[in-house]
């Protein structure tokens, strides 16, 4: 049994406090560091005209949500309502073109 | 101020002291309170993360895309529509796109097949995406067959691989020549897949879009701002299964949590009226138990959040490659830029020192207040 | 050196078992002297010994110690005099368990806000001269009763009280172990402490370390000596 445990455990939470405080630091670091490859990306994104990102390869309205209408997430059947494991992650687009006001038929 | 300090280290010792006699149950509980933390402050960081990365990368996106409804479905453009927005007032520059998508039943994975409206694409090359090289085992100057839907074969050769650094954009991507890709999917001359717009000015977008609306009934138009809103949307907070799994996590924990922090024993209640009749006051006690919650809470978020940091940061995310990858084989190798939302790091430090530091002081407030004399008196 | 008038002390006062562990006491206890509580349970000997020791206050009646009227003082100022001051050996011993013997003998000390340094050195001296050196960093439950009681003694003593109080000390103690106990507070009493203890041990009462018995009885003092 150690005596004091306060010696003990009061710089250890220094050090987690430390890691914490290093934590931005670092990530400050590293944003300088990505900063390349963002523009990388940026650029290649402009000169394709890309609207997504290429996260969620697996079905079309999860490759490219931006480009999704919201039936898409139920267009294999009308019970499957969710189908894709990543589709349970993003939510269907917020169109407003989607919802404009269709004149009614009087 | 020396004595202020010297107190709570005397009563930081006797804290400690009485937390190492149920060394493994505290541990353990600190483990589990860290565990919840880091998952926690890892989806809190990977979101941020990617939702600013996205905006980002895609700040430049065309400003408006046309595409074309039948039935509620998305539909190739017919020819004739590019004539009819160029008439539109304001247009400054349209494009009509080509891109699709191919099932490789090799690997079964899904590509994204694109014609860059720039050109820079010879006939029969292809240029590819990182994780497409990868995964196929491609290299520059190597040839690659693909089926067609319409049953026939056509070889290409890589001409170029794209940066890697843009995988998170491009992983899936294959560009091609026009006439390959039309060739390919049989696609109908004078069709395309959608419209790529640029407005002259940029106030006007949503008058133009109106107007558009208007003039081809069947479209849909879809702004720039509607993208990027999608993206500054994802992994927000009420949608998706990680936190109908987190809450579970969280209201378990939060019944653990308080039934250590809030059951007191009747040896707690006796320690507590020993403390008094040795000369604590009962704003000692309290004092002692305050540093009781705070040490265990605030060591709890700093190991939580500095793993966290590491795994999203440092280590790719790769906890959550499983969740984010689904079904699709193909998945990006992409670094985040670490930026952090303040505003998030300060509420999760909140919601994890507060209420569980409150769940130990209240029922220590109620045994506080208890008369010293009552330990003679038992 | 404490003094009290016409003290009573109700306990669960208006409610239907109203009862007066203290009906009317009349006492002054010298300093430097051992004083002995005497009577059977029930008597009102420990709840005068919280009464004197600043852990409770009367009902009626007042107490004053050194002079100073301490039966008005509020809770906090108590608390100060009574860690100050009074040192207290329960009947239980009540030593935290779990923590070694040091950690308890240093318990009282923690809201003085001394150096930590000297409390430390300070309860190695007393566990030194109660000969228990040795176990200083065992944890108290594995004392024998008698290392307990001393541990307990220690504890009382950090803070340098001019009084010791003791409930029936002798309760849970053979009769070699009760010997030494007496011979202790003997030498506390020589070195300009008082000790006042509460009994219905012959042996204590009888003993030579005693210098003055009072007797009790349902509440009130029978007998002083």
């Amino acid at each position: 049994m150690n005596h004091r445990p306060a010696r003990l455990v009061l710089p250890l939470l220094a050090v987690a406090l430390a890691g914490f405080a290093l934590s931005f630091v670092d990530a400050a670091l590293l944003r300088e560091h990505h900063a390349v490859r963002i523009d990388t990306s940026h650029a290649l994104a402009k000169r394709l005209g890309l609207t997504d990102i290429a996260l969620f390869t697996e079905a079309r309205y999860t490759r490219h949500p931006s480009q999704a209408d919201l039936h898409a997430p139920f267009q294999d059947h009308p019970l499957a309502l969710e189908h894709f494991p990543t589709g349970s992650l993003i939510a269907p687009p917020r169109h407003e073109y989607l919802d404009r006001t269709t004149a009614r038929a009087d | 101020m020396n004595i202020w300090i010297e107190q709570q280290r005397a009563l930081i010792d006797f804290t400690l002291a009485s937390l190492a006699r149920r060394k493994a149950r505290n541990l353990g509980l600190l483990a589990v309170y860290a565990l919840l933390v880091f998952v926690l402050a890892s989806v809190a960081l990977f979101s941020h993360a990617l939702r600013h990365e996205a905006t980002r990368i895609l700040a430049d996106a065309p400003e408006l895309i046309l595409q074309r409804m039948v039935a509620g479905r998305h539909d190739l453009i017919p020819p004739g529509y590019l004539e009819k927005i160029g008439r539109i007032r304001g247009v400054q520059k349209m494009e009509g796109r080509l891109w699709g998508y191919y099932y490789d039943p090799v690997i079964k994975a899904n590509y994204t097949f694109m014609v860059p409206t720039a050109g820079g694409v010879e006939r029969g090359t292809i240029v590819i995406g990182t994780a497409l090289e990868r995964v196929r085992g491609l290299a520059l100057e190597t040839g690659i067959s693909f089926r067609a839907y319409s049953g026939k074969l056509y070889s290409f050769v890589v001409a170029d691989i794209l940066p890697r650094d843009s995988e998170l954009v491009s992983a899936d991507l294959v560009l091609m020549h026009e006439d390959d890709f039309r060739a390919f999917f049989e696609f109908p001359a004078g069709h395309y897949t959608d419209i790529a717009l640029s407005v002259a000015n940029p106030q006007e977008v949503r008058n133009i879009a109106a107007k558009l609306a208007a003039a081809l009934p069947d479209s849909r138009p879809i702004l720039r701002e509607e993208m990027l809103r999608t993206y500054a949307s994802i992994f927000a907070w009420r949608e998706g299964i990680i936190l109908a799994i987190l809450s579970g996590a969280l209201l378990a924990f939060a019944i653990l949590a308080w039934d250590k922090a809030a059951g007191l024993s009747a040896e707690e209640k006796r320690e507590i009226g020993i403390l008094k009749a040795i000369g604590w006051e009962t704003g000692d006690v309290i004092r002692m138990k305050i540093w009781e919650g705070v040490l265990i809470s605030l060591s709890a978020f700093l190991i939580g959040y500095v793993a966290a940091y590491l795994h999203v940061f440092r280590a790719g995310g790769v906890l959550f490659e499983p969740v984010l990858k689904g079904w699709a084989v193909l998945y990006p190798r992409f670094q985040l830029t670490p930026e952090i939302d303040g505003l998030a790091v300060a509420t999760l430090f909140f919601f994890t020192v507060v209420p569980y530091t409150a769940a130990v002081l209240v029922p220590i407030w109620r045994a506080a207040t208890t008369d010293p004399d009552a330990v003679m008196r038992s | 050196m404490i003094e009290l008038i016409e003290v009573r002390k109700a306990f669960n006062q208006g409610k239907h078992n109203e009862f007066w562990a203290l009906d009317g006491i009349n006492l002054n206890i010298e300093a430097h002297r051992v004083t002995a509580l005497c009577g059977p349970s029930g008597s009102g000997k420990t709840t005068l010994l919280t009464l004197i020791g600043c852990l409770a206050r009367p009902t009626s009646g007042r107490a004053r110690f050194k002079g100073e009227d301490i039966s008005g003082l509020p809770e906090r100022f108590l608390t100060q005099l009574r860690r100050r001051s009074f040192g207290f050996v329960f009947q239980q011993f009540n030593l935290i368990r779990g923590l070694s013997a040091e950690e308890n003998v240093m318990l009282p000390a923690a809201p003085s806000g001394l150096p930590q340094r000297e409390v430390r050195a300070k309860a190695a001296m007393l566990l030194d001269r109660l000969r228990l050196a040795h176990r200083r960093t065992a944890r108290v439950e594995w004392l024998s009763g008698g290392e307990q009681q001393r541990v307990a003694i220690a504890r009382a003593l950090i803070n340098d009280p001019e009084v010791l109080i003791a409930d029936e000390p002798t309760a849970n103690l053979d009769t070699t172990l009760a010997r030494e106990f007496l011979a202790i507070l003997e030498s506390f009493a020589s070195e300009g402490r008082t000790v006042i203890l509460s009994s219905h041990d012959p042996l204590v009462i009888q003993s030579a370390a005693v210098h003055r018995v009072i007797n009790m009885r349902d509440g009130r003092i029978v007998d002083n000596q």
